[in-house]
């Protein structure tokens, strides 16, 4: 179906101070389109979870927000460093957050599985050493 | 319960919403893991956190909590606070740790969130 929107937002490693800006941002978009809270508490813990994972994880990378008629899509890419095990990734408790994040209250072990419960559809690539992708799509009623 | 009756509950000073005293909450939330609020709470939440940091703000505005309360008498930033007159979100400050400020909304009638915020049942 017709992409009716689409926003690039870079996030930098490492920004603790700025994480969730994007998020925000989206936040306030959708809500200005009229997508519904439900829907849109959502799509909005799924991408703070992802953007706060961009920031405390990977090498930098963008988050994608694309807008369709019947849903919204959110795609995470970075530049690496990749995830080795993905399944150990997914397990509620498995975190391997550095100490900032921890401080900041987060890197408990809950962001990929909280993701995949938010989203309707949840897919995630990594190969170490190119980067992950996450692409996560949330149905409009 | 109101926002108006958490604040006299818990013998709060309001930092920011004075004026959104009557507006209701169904629930509340203890913790200073914003990871574990993220994956539990919802809407209409009353989150009370002795940790401090504009990360508080932001999660709770991507989750409609509508009411943070700051326990142990901890003062934010005004940094964090403007964030949170911009997110228009209530916060307050209760010298009371947060234990005894949860065991207070509780026995007044303030259930705490028994759903997972992606909506099963945990």
């Amino acid at each position: 179906m017709a992409v009716l929107m689409e926003k690039v937002f870079p996030v930098e490693a490492g920004a603790y101070g700025t994480a969730g800006e994007a998020s925000t941002t989206i936040k306030r978009t959708l809500k200005q389109l009229g997508v519904g809270a439900e829907v849109l508490r959502h799509v909005s813990v799924a991408c703070y979870e992802v953007e706060l994972n961009l920031v405390i994880h990977s090498l930098g990378g963008t988050l994608t927000l694309q807008v369709e008629p019947d849903k919204v899509t959110l795609i995470s890419k970075d530049v690496g460093p990749g995830i080795p095990d993905i399944e150990k990734a997914m397990t509620e408790g498995f975190s391997t957050a550095n100490e900032e994040a921890r401080t900041l209250g987060f890197g408990a072990g809950m962001g990929l599985p909280n993701m995949k419960r938010n989203s309707t559809e949840f897919d995630i690539q990594s190969e170490v050493g190119v980067g992950t992708t996450i692409t996560m799509s949330f149905a409009l009623k | 319960m109101t926002i108006g009756e958490v604040k006299s509950i818990l013998e709060a000073k309001v930092l920011v919403g004075e004026e959104r005293m009557e507006e209701p909450v169904v629930t509340a939330c203890g913790s200073d893991l914003m990871s574990d609020v993220l994956a539990f709470v919802k809407d209409r939440t009353v989150l009370i956190t002795g940790l401090i940091n504009p990360h508080v703000v932001r999660t709770s505005e991507m989750l409609d909590i509508t009411c943070i309360v700051f326990s142990r008498g901890k003062l934010p930033s005004q940094e964090i606070l403007e964030e949170a007159e911009e997110s228009g979100i209530t916060v307050m400050s209760t010298e009371m740790t947060t234990y005894t400020a949860c065991g207070e909304l509780y026995v007044h009638g303030l259930p705490g969130t028994k759903k997972r915020a992606g909506g099963e049942g945990a």
